[in-house]
């Protein structure tokens, strides 16, 4: 069964198989305001944890967002070109960012549970 | 000299409890949002905002006025009872040290709004100029409001009917709620609208007074900051500092003719030269082809050859899209030219864009 596991950054990352869907939490979405825009990566391309893999801007601001693991890009969300909106609507599912192909699985362990995120966003 | 602890203004606990998201700005703990930076913009152009701009610098000048005109571009013998101008108070080298606004609503002398960053150093700085020929009294005892929008002025007619016969860049004192307020119809958003001087202590009775109308919400920094950027104003320290002037600033609008004529002005020299030979740089807006906002510092290319920065740039909620403005090679200045934004490294297409990127829709009476 799938897990979502989250950064201190305010990443959710999410597993299935050796695939995860990676997007920002609705915590970060309501901090940033209305997002304007999102800077994918191309697929392919390749990140270590803790890498600048995307950036969202919002009205006011740009705000990186980090790879929380080690992986691959198989697929980005291409939704978000047009409706970046998403990101504010449905941070959770809709407005997911990026899938990776994980290159070490065993890196997850060292991410929050749900339980630990919510005490470190109080 | 960072921890010095933040001002608040005579409106802080009403941000609060109106749900405001307090950031440090020019020293004081300003509101950023409320509901969020793009409902509050499009609010704005659409019925009413309040903004408190209370930590913005307000003083009298009194005495004999020509030692204020001295340092600054306007016309001050020029200005009549009841009129306000937007001016620049000028270093000796033509740089520009602020923007202000300069106004008589009565006859005491005049009054001037500066920027909260840089009052201290402008009064500072004006004093020691004035020597005993001017007096500047602060009027740190005064809150100021502004209230912009399409729907500003029949929200204010309802408790200040004379304020109506304003037209844009008029002052003078009128009644609200039995309280004394300076009133001028001008603003930071292109729209009509009012900034009210008002005694700190009824700050809050009034302000609460403008929020019970339906049409009024508050607005935050953030969407003052789209709204003025969408009217391609000018934000001090960003758009303009001390080592630009206006010429390269593209603000020679706010440098009287008579005092051109006269040629009385700090650096009247250099920038009289500047304007017979063109300045090498040039304020310029940008329209962006993506949606990819470019931000402050992006640096601009032509061919691979950086040719200027940006200044100021955002995503435009009333225009739909990424707005800049910035400094530009002066020969590339003209409205259509193509350039690149390099936005993280990447060349997004853009062209120069004739500013404001909103219409202005002043009450010009």
């Amino acid at each position: 069964m799938s897990q979502t596991r989250f950064t201190k950054d305010h990443e959710w990352i999410r597993v299935e198989g050796d695939i995860a869907t990676v997007g920002i939490t609705a915590y970060a979405a309501e901090q940033l305001g209305d997002v304007v825009f999102v800077e994918l990566p191309e697929t392919g391309k390749s990140f270590k944890a803790g890498d600048e893999m995307a950036v969202v801007e919002s009205v006011k601001a740009a705000s990186e967002v980090y790879a929380p693991v080690s992986g691959e890009v198989a697929e980005v969300n291409d939704a978000l070109e047009g409706e970046p909106q998403k990101v504010n609507e449905a941070p959770d599912t809709d407005g997911w960012f990026v899938k990776l192909k994980l290159s070490d699985t065993s890196q997850l362990d060292g991410l929050m549970d749900e339980a630990a995120y919510k005490q470190h966003i109080s | 000299m960072a921890d010095a602890p933040l001002k608040t203004t005579p409106l802080h606990a009403l941000h609060l409890e109106l749900g405001g998201k307090m950031v440090p700005f020019g020293g004081y703990d300003m509101p950023v949002q409320y509901e969020g930076i793009m409902a509050e913009h499009l609010h704005c152009r659409e019925k009413a905002g309040l903004f408190d701009v209370s930590h913005m610098g307000q003083a009298r000048v009194t005495g004999d006025v020509s030692a204020l005109e001295a340092l600054i571009t306007a016309d001050l013998q020029a200005l009549g009872a009841g009129e306000q101008k937007y001016t620049l108070l000028l270093n000796e080298r033509g740089g520009i040290m602020d923007d202000l606004m300069v106004s008589r609503p009565d006859g005491d002398g005049v009054f001037v709004v500066v920027n909260a960053a840089t009052k201290t150093n402008d009064f500072a700085h004006m004093r020691a100029r004035f020597g005993d020929r001017a007096t500047l009294t602060e009027l740190d005892d005064r809150a100021l409001l502004a209230l912009q929008g399409p729907m500003a002025a029949e929200v204010l007619k309802a408790h200040a009917p004379k304020t109506a016969e304003l037209v844009f860049m008029q002052t003078g004192w009128f009644q609200i709620d039995g309280v004394d307020v300076m009133a001028s119809r001008s603003g930071y958003t292109g729209e009509d609208g009012f900034e009210l001087s008002i005694p700190a202590a009824d700050a809050e009775s009034i302000a609460r007074l403008l929020l019970a109308d339906e049409r009024v919400k508050p607005i935050g920094l953030g969407a003052r900051d789209s709204l003025r950027l969408e009217a391609g104003l000018c934000l001090y320290g960003h758009d303009m500092d001390e080592d630009r002037t206006p010429v390269e600033a593209s603000l020679l609008w706010a440098v009287a003719k008579s005092r051109r004529e006269r040629a009385d002005f700090p650096g009247a020299d250099l920038i009289l030269k500047q304007i017979a030979d063109g300045p090498a740089q040039k304020r310029v807006g940008f329209a962006l082809k993506d949606r990819a906002p470019a931000r402050e510092g992006t640096e601009i290319a032509v061919d691979g050859e950086t040719v200027g920065v940006v200044t100021s740039g955002g995503f435009g909620p009333t225009v739909g899209a990424p707005v800049a403005m910035g400094y530009v090679r002066a020969d590339l200045a003209r409205p259509g030219t193509a350039v690149d934004l390099m936005v993280r490294g990447k060349a997004r297409p853009a062209e120069i864009a004739k500013m404001p990127f909103a219409p202005h829709r002043f009450h010009r009476g």
